[in-house]
């Protein structure tokens, strides 16, 4: 539930995760990010000033793009959101806390923030769910299983802005949805104010969100499922266990890193949601129930070219979304099942 | 498939089944039933925009969820004819080719800096590239904005290219730093005797055994430049340089009566990723299999 970009970060953070739930492991359960250990061969070997000059040309210009363009511009949020500042020439007017003041004051900020508490609890009470019923069900040896993947990943490789154009003109009262609900006799359904009406459009938004990450999620599923090895299926099998006794007590537990990892994701996302809602209801969100943070510090930061004011935002935003990974980290990722057949360490 | 449970149900010595992925037991009726309802779930509204882009605006009226009665195929030759939409299209790979080759050389670089260097600071250096996962562009974009104001690069493609390659290096790193770590030590002390360097060794022997990898983060790069959003539309406010995200969304702001021609529009605009999408699909979820595992 983000940015578009959520299909590689999605990615990106599973596997950090993944490899900082194994350095987890390594370490006695602290759950700190870091590379697997490096063989015993190369270690304590110097690597003498070639090295150094070597690695200083294959990692410099990856650090310094990273450093400019990811780092220092939340750095220099931190310093603008401590001015009021238009956008032009150095910032000057320094007011200390008065925007995180204003910010936190702000009824709109407030609905806009609860808002994305919104968009979290529910994609966490019910996209991870539905996800890995449909992978259950897709992970048997069907006809067509990769054409069926294909079809069902199809709605999370579109971009938003494209999807977001056909879900507004398709949920008009008077548009194909109502049209479709008419036809199959709910007119209970049809005809109503899907997008504007400020009770019924969070639950629009919800469903539209569900329908374009859900198959990305059932395709992260069936991936950790590929991960568990057959013979606890054999000789599950061999003992008598029913398939849905097995997927109870083999597949879940197995498969617990994965839905953490899902977990994961659904809370970066939830709180950087921004594309489909900017695309579907513009400016118009405010006033729907349906504004997010993002959307937020677009409007009344660079639109209202209030920058200290939407860095000030931005920031808040960051310290939320670090506070809740960390603490997902913490207290989530390192806890659990661990995979019984995996090779470990000192065993 | 009902043979299949035969094999389940072989009591005493355990004899040697094929190893196949055989984890299903009947149902199978119910199992198709299901996907072709999550099938029509999903394509639903993607085949409702195609359709749309057929129907002339009357009919959305009239008969909104219908097919048309007289599909206007000309409405979608339109597009091909349209300056604007070839225009965006070459913008959006412009930017996506360059995002992708810039992220798979600088993240195959530092990545293998990071992996066979055993220098102080790998471990930093790869928390330092692993934490910003949790950056989000949303964030930084408005003081990125500003920054790349600063550089001279608003309005350009570089402004988009250069944060978005940034943005995608903590995953790209993220996955090749295993990938890399993988290659067999014997392989560069093999290729030390032979009077190579670590540097030899990287273009010589690392590049061409770390190309699948390579494909997966590069696909993705691809993929999420070519539908991103939200950094173009802070960085790129004239129409000439627009990708298409943004023509769609502006299309459709424009035409906003002309319901059928935005549909038609969208859906052309839809079609690079769609069958990018289907020709990858393997490398993705095979891709994203391993990042899973971990």
């Amino acid at each position: 539930m983000s940015a578009s970009s959520d299909f590689a970060t999605g990615t990106a953070a599973s596997a950090a995760v993944a490899v900082a739930d194994e350095g987890a492991k390594a370490g006695g359960g602290r759950g700190q990010t870091r590379p697997p250990s490096r063989t015993s061969r190369s270690r304590g070997r110097g690597i003498g000033w070639r090295g150094r000059f070597e690695v200083a040309l294959l990692t410099g210009p990856a650090l310094i793009i990273f450093i400019s363009f990811v780092i220092l511009p939340v750095v220099l949020a931190a310093w603008f959101g401590f001015y009021r500042w238009k956008g032009y020439g150095m910032p000057s007017d320094f007011i200390g806390l008065d925007n995180y003041r204003w910010i936190l004051e702000d009824k709109k900020f407030l609905a806009a923030l609860s808002h994305n508490g919104f968009v979290l609890g529910v994609s966490l009470a019910t996209q991870g769910v539905v996800a890995l019923g449909m992978a259950l069900l897709l992970n048997r040896k069907i006809r067509f299983r990769s054409v069926i993947r294909v079809l069902i990943f199809a709605p999370y490789v579109i971009s938003e802005a494209i999807v977001g154009t056909g879900w507004r003109l398709l949920m008009q009262p008077n548009g194909a949805f109502s049209n479709i609900m008419d036809a199959l006799g709910l007119d209970g359904l049809a005809h109503t104010w899907w997008l504007g009406d400020k009770a019924i459009a969070p639950w629009t938004m919800m469903m539209i969100v569900t329908w374009k990450y859900v198959g990305f999620y059932i395709i992260l599923f069936l991936a950790g499922m590929q991960g568990i090895p057959e013979e606890l299926y054999e000789a599950a099998a061999i003992d008598g266990c029913s398939y849905w006794r097995m997927q109870l007590k083999i597949t879940l537990p197995l498969l617990s890193p994965t839905i953490k990892i899902w977990g994961f994701l659904t809370i970066i996302g939830s709180m950087q949601f921004f594309d489909l809602v900017y695309i579907m209801w513009g400016p118009t969100a405010e006033h729907t129930g349906v504004s997010t943070v993002a959307t937020y510090i677009r409007y009344e930061g660079s639109e209202a070219n209030a920058y200290g004011y939407g860095s000030a935002a931005a920031v808040i935003l960051f310290i939320i979304t670090f506070t809740l990974a960390i603490l997902y980290q913490k207290f989530i990722m390192n806890r659990g099942v661990e995979n019984p057949v995996a090779p470990r360490r000192g065993r | 498939m009902a043979s299949d449970t035969t094999y389940y149900t072989v009591s005493g010595r355990p004899r040697p089944a094929p190893r196949k992925n055989k984890r299903y037991s009947g149902g199978s009726a119910v199992v198709y039933l299901c996907s072709v309802v999550l099938i029509a779930l999903c394509m639903g509204p993607v085949l409702y925009i195609m359709v749309g882009g057929l129907k002339s605006n009357s009919e959305f009226t009239t008969a909104p969820a219908a097919f048309p009665s007289n599909p206007r195929w000309y409405q979608y030759g339109e597009v091909f004819q349209n300056p604007d939409f070839w225009r965006q299209f070459t913008n959006s790979t412009i930017i996506a080719v360059a995002t992708t080759v810039g992220v798979v050389a600088l993240g195959t670089m530092a990545g293998f800096a990071v992996a066979r260097y055993p220098f102080k600071g790998a471990a930093g250096m790869y928390s330092l590239f692993a934490a910003g996962l949790m950056f989000p562009l949303t964030v930084a974009v408005t003081p990125l904005y500003l920054l790349v104001q600063f550089i001279g690069l608003l309005g350009d493609l570089p402004g988009v290219i250069l944060p978005q390659i940034a943005f995608q290096l903590p995953m790209t790193i993220v996955i090749l730093v295993p990938f890399l770590r993988a290659i067999p030590y014997e392989l560069e002390e093999a290729a030390a005797i032979d009077g190579c360097g670590r540097l030899g060794f990287f273009f010589r022997m690392v590049v061409p055994l770390a190309v699948p990898g390579m494909i997966t983060v590069g696909i993705l790069a691809f993929v999420t430049s070519w539908n991103g959003y939200m950094l173009p539309l802070f960085i790129l406010s004239s129409p000439d340089d627009y990708t298409l995200p943004l023509g769609v969304a502006a299309y459709a702001t424009e035409h906003s009566v002309d319901t059928a021609r935005v549909l038609a529009f969208t859906s052309i605009s839809m079609l690079p990723s769609l069958i990018f999408f289907s020709i990858f699909e393997r490398r993705i979820v095979g891709g994203l299999s391993g990042a899973v595992k971990g």
